[in-house]
């Protein structure tokens, strides 16, 4: 309902004036019975009275009656239709998305304006001041507004190179709400946020790539409940009971891998959610098809060459071909410099050393990841690693 | 609206090129020029002349300073403009994709300020 007001007056502050007005104005209206359209009544009566309310103060200053006169001309030319778009939505979230926004300005327009989150949760989740991320917000709409940033969905070329970034700020909404990293919420929920927008870009936009995102995330969404027992601490993917996995969930990302599959070249997404669709397919960890899934780490390095693909990849190579060889390609991986702040790189190498019996490189590697990560249960888990292979820890336990 | 594409751009790759190869290039920014007249986007446009021909000036204290070249020391330099108009900003950004040293250098589009309403 928001997206569609912003569409109609052009203007996300005059948009969200105007749903208050009709909210408020239905409850009046509505107690001798609701209408036949309840949306599309909420919508024309939040329009009609912003326009009113521009021409009364019209009086005072001059721009808010020429910005009535103008919304006024369009008022006849709105079909009923015309107020219940669902491509409404994806108007605003290609603007909320646009490229001439910097990235945390998008993500936390696309979390208070697509999801309708407050903003003392967003800044909550990003661990900055509310009023940085209100300041943050009153800039990206100023932007919008004078720099001219349209509610539209682009067109044609232009379509393919904005619905890359779409997605990203769309997995970065859902990893907020995931990464175990991830300040805790509350009641917001990131995750099924970001669910519910990827399922509403599938409806609209139903590219390889968009199905892609949903079958990832949903794969992801799928394991939550087993990733951390009931102390708070980390269980690891092998360690997982799964039994506890949302089969439900799994079912259906993985019937969507199939779709993006059939429906062009794989991208970067798509590969990732066939990835995690192996690992949910096995019903222990020994039956994960750990071949496949080196193949297909190979594939997204080809498309998609970063150190952290690399990693992953280096951890597949390990399991299926055995811990040097794994540990050949992480070394080689940590002489150059990207890697050298990641704590999951060394914790990855610390574990092939550990499974190779190089006690001391493991306690060294374990202890350099564990000082790359701040207090939470990723520090725990480490710690209880390094308590593991420690000589007195092995003494008292 | 109105927008300025402030053209950046190494301007030591001009002496750098061949006489041919900077003719062509000539050539591709008076098509540009042309199409963009076509098209209804052109207002105006033009190459400013190389930074050691700049002067800046600043009054500071009620004092005047003159100095030799350009406010800032950059890789890329402010080579030339356009001043078109567009239907909004997706609009303008895809006429200043089409600009020739968006290839080398890069555009800065910025929105003409709009000042008053007459």
């Amino acid at each position: 309902m928001l997206a569609t007001l912003i569409r109609l007056l052009g203007d996300f502050d005059l948009a969200e004036e105007a749903m208050q007005e009709a909210f408020t104005a239905a409850l009046r209206a509505w107690q001798d019975g609701v209408p036949a359209r309840p949306r599309a009544w909420l919508i024309s009566t939040g329009r009609f009275r912003i326009i009113d309310q521009l021409r009364r103060r019209a009086r005072f200053d001059a721009s808010a009656g020429l910005i009535a006169e103008h919304l006024g001309q369009q008022r006849d030319n709105v079909a009923p239709d015309d107020l219940d778009l669902p491509d409404d939505q994806l108007r605003l979230i290609f603007t909320c998305c646009h490229p001439a926004l910097s990235l945390e300005a998008q993500v936390a327009l696309t979390l208070r304006e697509i999801c309708g989150l407050q903003t003392e949760a967003i800044a909550h989740a990003y661990l900055v001041p509310a009023s940085t991320l209100a300041q943050r917000i009153v800039r990206a709409k100023a932007k919008i507004r004078d720099a001219g940033i349209p509610y539209q969905v682009p067109a044609g070329h232009q379509l393919t190179e904005r619905l890359g970034g779409v997605l990203h700020v769309v997995y970065l909404v859902f990893n907020a709400g995931y990464s175990p990293a991830a300040a805790p919420l509350g009641d917001a929920d990131f995750s099924g946020d970001a669910i519910r927008l990827g399922r509403l870009l599938v409806d609209l936009l139903p590219t390889a790539e968009t199905l892609g995102l949903l079958a990832l995330m949903l794969l992801h969404d799928a394991r939550r409940a087993a990733r951390i027992d009931s102390n708070g601490e980390i269980v690891l993917l092998a360690d997982q009971d799964r039994t506890r996995w949302d089969a439900e969930r799994i079912a259906e990302g993985s019937a969507l891998v199939d779709a993006a599959l059939r429906n062009g070249t794989a991208g970067p997404y798509t590969i990732q959610a066939a990835i995690a669709a192996l690992h949910c397919a096995a019903s222990t960890a020994g039956a994960t098809d750990w071949a496949e899934i080196a193949a297909l780490y190979d594939l997204l390095l080809e498309i998609h060459d970063t150190p952290v693909v690399a990693l992953n990849r280096a951890v597949a190579v390990a399991m299926c071909a055995g811990p040097s060889a794994g540990l050949a390609l992480i070394d080689q991986l940590l002489a150059g410099a990207e890697l050298q702040g990641y704590h999951l790189a060394h914790a990855a190498r610390a574990d092939l050393c550990r499974q190779l019996g190089q006690t001391a490189e493991a306690l060294s590697a374990y202890r350099t990841a564990m000082a790359l990560v701040a207090e939470g249960p990723e520090r725990r888990f480490l710690a209880r690693r390094i308590a593991e292979l420690s000589p007195s820890g092995t003494k008292h336990g | 609206m109105r927008y300025l594409c402030l053209i950046y751009d190494d301007e030591t790759l001009w002496q750098g090129r061949s006489k041919a190869d900077n003719d062509a290039l000539y050539g591709e920014y008076s098509r540009f020029t042309e199409d963009t007249k076509a098209s209804g986007h052109y207002l105006g446009g033009n190459p400013l002349t190389p930074t050691h021909t700049a002067t800046t000036v600043r009054i500071r204290n009620g004092k005047v300073t003159t100095t030799d070249g350009p406010f800032a020391e950059t890789k890329e330099q402010l080579g030339g403009y356009y001043l078109i108009e567009a239907k909004d900003l997706n609009d303008a950004l895809q006429v200043a994709a089409r600009i020739p040293a968006a290839r080398s250098g890069s555009i800065e589009v910025r929105p003409i300020m709009s000042m008053g309403t007459a």
